[in-house]
């Protein structure tokens, strides 16, 4: 199972939760049981948010796998000047 | 109104034109001779992107009429190569990578070869001040002075 | 994609300084910029702007202007579909139309001075500017905020009666200007501050400064009869204002070609629309092309800045260096709609180092000035200058020297950031032993001088890019890609390409395609363009090499596997494939047609596996205390490239981003006048940094390679702006022993502070 942290103001929508372990083969996945768990967060699911996986930020791409004993950070998409 | 006919020479060829008597050298060269290597930015005089010749004299061609250049001679930095030559600034910006965005770079060519015509062996600090009416917002500066200071070696040693 | 690093010992171009492509375009004044196209019929386009920070425009009546003979077409906010207000993406970005379409013209209201309320075109200047001051605007004018802590008071002017600041539990019953607040945090502040010797709190200030691009926004509009349109414009991304003018005029994508021009200078500030749907409606009515080109006072009133901010920070470490815990409290301009940078701000603030206990939050305020747009490493610059700033009085007061203190704490590979995940390999703990050990760091100072030094963090982002290589008939090559070059990137990406082929840099050719012939691409922005078009045209490169070894396979009729490439050639894979003399690109180029047909290689991709980008800059001072002006007497950038492609322009980066923060923190700001309007909008009262201001700047150029870019690229772009505001205050202090808490640090404000020390002034 991969530990996800909810990073930033995403508690909001997840009613205080932070952390949690999930079992997503990739971030399509991951968004998908996501979304179940906390219905509030899923309309912010997709666009706008970027994930981490074991450190490396991943932004607009739904197939990067994600291991079974990865860490991912869920967080605020960036842009740049 | 009637707008003003006027006779000059621009890089060392004859041109007529007409223009209102609100516009400036700039507007002249670049709207109505689509002579575009000379840059707008601030059309007040403060960036020294239009820097051209005016009779010999180092002029932002926004601070100067057009009906003001009859009779007289406009150089720009369309005449600055000799042919397929480039002058010796030209290539010495090339070499030290002396520009990013390069708007600011006709201005800076044109000022920096009237400095090194009146002072062909400045010091840093004379290049500096010299150029201070020419803004660049990408590089710093550093390359250009760099630049500067090494095509003056190269005109003195030809 | 990732792949193994090429060996440096192997490397011919990457790494070199060749002349640029473009480069005798830009010498000779041969290169067309924004404003440098002339297109046949062409009518020139005006804007009217809003005189008044903040009013309800009851009317316009533009019946006067039309009818002024030359005029061929007026537009307004009725000729602009209204939107609603959803965050929806468009190509890579997150953007509310509603606030794009309010911004490129005033709706219900105008909500900072310069504000576009109507544009009008003519078929001269002098007919259009005539025009402009007969139509006839009925302001109902409003109180203004211009402040961003008055902006946030409970009484302040509201903006926006429908903006009601989301992130906050519950969600608050009335409107007002905080339309976000953002926060982030690592375990528990109030057990690291019990547990620190020394507590730092300060507040700090700063203004909104511009990106200052030389070049004023520009473009040329052409709407055909058949819906069709053509957009020539300068910008950082073509692609994205395709996206942008596309759903503001409600036209199909396909149908709007946009091409870049030469770009002169962006900085962030060309990744938005202002003039291009503006032209486009106004080339639509009148059925001719329209050019539309801003002056500066509009490009000083109506685009960019980047946001001034309030802040409060918090550090507390123990008497060994070690932070216990570091708090900050953003509060960031947005200008007149949502959308200030404080959300990377917020995740920026104290990235460079490995802390347990952090809590930062933001607020993103809208206050009555022109709505931000991104400046190099936006948000960046602003929360890491005030945090670097208290780095450099805890470790005074610890009695720690400033570099000792951050390599103390500094962020290496394995640490979770502030903002979360952990870092990869990364390079800040190098740029900081080399600034300790340099020539500069040990150098004697003389009177009134002192010395600073300030670390900055940017993330750097990849995202959607294409190339495509075409491999000519006569053994050249063409490569297209879609990422406007803002500063050399072609020379660079066409590096890697001839790296990759195994042919001579000159026999590439770069062109910067327009939205018809490539991909989506998104724009040069993020310090992406190197890292990511280099990646695509690398992938490109691959392909094109695949099917050169496809075809001297069938030219010398074996297998493709016994192919190998190298060093420009196809030859045979070992002794069994057969005895054939090796076939250079050109051999197979020519054979092209007869063989298959023509060869290309294209790459389509989401570029991921961007690296962040640490620097370190130090820097002397000297301080006139009888005017209060702060001379830099010496500088020095140290940065973690991953690998500098092309060194000179990596240093040109660094030089530049360095001097763009020395205007910052020493002269640039916004002023305004008590009634909401902008006093200096020129280069005259908004100073730059000119020549004769600063002195050379050192470089040093740290690689650290990003292992999951082919030639180890990081984004190099962004950083260099941010260390030096609080590089720069610290050397003051070090100077005169006065701390700075406000941006800039000019001649007035520094003289009043020495003479409030010395117990004079006021």
């Amino acid at each position: 199972m991969a530990r996800v942290v909810l990073t930033g103001g995403l508690k909001n929508f997840t009613g205080g939760e932070t952390e949690l372990e999930l079992d997503a083969a990739d971030i399509r996945g991951l968004f998908r049981l996501l979304g179940e768990r906390y219905p509030k967060l899923k309309p912010h699911l997709e666009e706008g948010l970027a994930v981490a996986i074991d450190g490396q930020i991943y932004q607009d791409t739904l197939i990067e796998p994600i291991g079974p004993d990865s860490e991912v950070h869920v967080l605020p998409q960036i842009a740049g000047g | 109104m009637a707008k003003h006919h006027v006779t000059t020479t621009i890089n060392g060829d004859p041109y007529e034109f007409l223009c209102e008597a609100e516009e400036t050298l700039l507007d002249v060269l670049r709207d109505g001779l689509q002579l575009t290597g000379s840059k707008e930015g601030c059309a007040s005089g403060d960036c020294g992107a239009c820097s051209v010749m005016l009779d010999g004299r180092l002029v932002c061609a926004c601070l100067v009429l057009g009906a003001e250049v009859e009779g007289r001679e406009v150089e720009t930095i369309e005449s600055m190569a000799d042919g397929e030559q480039l002058h010796p600034l030209q290539q010495k910006f090339l070499e030290h990578a002396a520009l990013q965005c390069g708007i600011c770079t006709p201005g800076f060519l044109v000022a920096a070869k009237a400095l090194l015509e009146k002072n062909p062996d400045p010091t840093e600090t004379e290049v500096r001040y010299w150029l201070a009416g020419n803004l660049c917002r990408c590089t710093g500066y550093d390359k250009i002075i760099r630049a500067v200071m090494d095509a003056a070696v190269d005109m003195r040693g030809s | 994609m990732s792949q193994a690093l090429k060996n440096e010992q192997d490397l011919k171009w990457v790494g070199t300084r060749p002349l640029r492509p473009d480069g005798v375009d830009k010498v000779t004044g041969r290169a067309k910029f924004g404003a440098d196209m002339y297109v046949p019929g062409m009518l020139v386009g005006k804007v009217l702007r809003s005189p008044h920070p903040h009013a309800v425009i009851k009317s316009i009546d533009t019946s006067k202007a039309e009818a002024l003979p030359g005029v061929r077409a007026v537009v307004a906010r009725d000729d602009f579909q209204d939107m609603p207000s959803e965050f929806v993406p468009a190509g890579e970005m997150l953007v509310n139309y509603k606030d794009i379409v309010r911004n490129v013209m005033a709706r219900d209201k105008a909500l900072y001075d310069g504000h576009a309320v109507a544009a009008v075109a003519a078929t001269s200047a002098a007919i259009a500017r005539k025009a402009l001051k007969l139509i006839e605007v009925d302001y109902e004018v409003l109180p203004h905020v211009i402040d961003v802590v008055e902006a946030m008071a409970p009484d302040a002017p509201v903006l926006d009666e429908t903006l009601f600041t989301a992130g906050v539990d519950p969600a608050p019953d009335k409107p007002s200007n905080v339309a976000k607040v953002v926060e982030l945090g690592l375990g528990d502040v109030d057990k690291g501050f019990k547990a620190a010797d020394v507590v730092i709190e300060r507040e700090f200030d700063t203004n909104p400064v511009h990106q200052g691009y030389i070049e004023p926004h520009a473009c040329v509009a052409s709407f055909s009869e058949d819906g069709q349109a053509e957009l020539w414009c300068t910008t950082q991304g073509h692609y994205v204002v395709r996206s942008h003018c596309a759903k503001l005029l409600g036209m199909e994508v396909s149908k709007l070609r946009v091409t870049s021009s030469e770009i002169g200078g962006g900085f962030g500030g060309k990744t938005v629309v202002y003039l291009e749907p503006v032209a486009l409606a106004l080339s639509k009515k009148a059925n001719s092309p329209v050019k539309m080109v801003m002056n500066r006072d509009e490009v000083f009133r109506a685009s960019g800045p980047t946001s001034g901010a309030n802040m409060m920070i918090k550090v507390g470490a123990k008497k060994d260096g070690t932070i216990t815990a570091a708090e900050a409290t953003l509060k960031y301009q947005a200008g007149a709609f949502q959308g200030s940078p404080v959300q990377p701000g917020a995740m920026c603030a104290f990235a460079p180092y490995d802390l347990e206990n952090v809590k930062v939050t933001g607020y993103d305020v809208v206050v009555n000035r022109p709505k931000v747009a991104a400046y190099r490493a936006p948000g960046a610059p602003i929360s890491e200058y005030a945090v670097e700033c208290v780095l450099d009085e805890v470790a005074e007061e610890i009695g720690m020297d400033p570099i000792d203190f951050r390599l103390k704490n500094a962020a290496k590979e394995g640490t979770h950031a502030a903002y979360g995940p952990k870092f990869g390999p990364i390079g800040l703990v190098e740029t900081l032993k080399q600034a300790k050990k340099s020539k500069h760091y040990k150098a004697k100072l003389g009177p009134n001088q002192g010395r600073g030094m300030a670390s900055g963090f940017w993330f750097n982002i990849g995202g959607e890019t294409c190339a495509t290589l075409n491999i000519n008939e006569d053994g050249t090559v063409t490569l297209l890609t879609g990422t406007p070059d803002i500063g050399g990137s072609r020379a660079s990406v066409c590096m890697m390409a001839a790296e990759e082929l195994g042919i001579d840099y000159d026999k590439i050719r770069p062109i910067i395609a327009d939205t018809s012939s490539l991909g989506y691409t998104f724009l040069t922005g993020g310090s992406r363009t190197t890292f990511s078009s280099g990646m695509a045209a690398v992938q490109a490169a691959q392909g094109a090499i695949e099917e050169l070894c496809a075809r001297a396979a069938k030219i010398w009729e074996i297998d493709v596997d016994a192919v190998e490439w190298e060093d420009g050639h196809a030859k045979p894979a070992g002794k069994n494939a057969g005895d054939f003399e090796p076939l250079s690109l050109a051999d197979i180029a020519r054979q092209a047609g007869k063989t298959g047909g023509p060869i290309a290689g294209h790459a389509d991709i989401n570029a991921q596996g961007a690296a962040p980008s640490f620097g370190t800059h130090v820097v002397d001072v000297e301080v006139d205390k009888e005017t209060g002006r702060v001379t830099i007497v010496r500088y020095t950038v140290l940065q973690d490239a991953g690998k500098a492609v092309h060194p000179a322009y990596v240093e040109g980066q660094f030089q530049g981003g360095a001097v763009q923060g020395i205007g910052w923190a020493l002269n640039e700001e916004y002023v305004y006048g008590e009634d909401g309007t902008l006093e200096n909008p020129g280069f005259l009262d908004y100073r730059i940094p000119v020549a004769s201001d600063v002195p050379m700047i050192d470089t040093v150029i740290v690689e650290v390679p990003n292992p999951r870019h082919p030639y180890g690229v990081r984004g190099i772009g962004e950083t260099p702006i941010i260390p030096p505001m609080a590089a720069i205050a610290n050397a003051i202090q070090d100077a005169i022993g006065i701390r700075f808490h406000e941006l800039p640090m000019s001649p007035p404000k520094v003289l009043k502070a020495i003479e409030a020390a010395n117990g004079g002034g006021e």
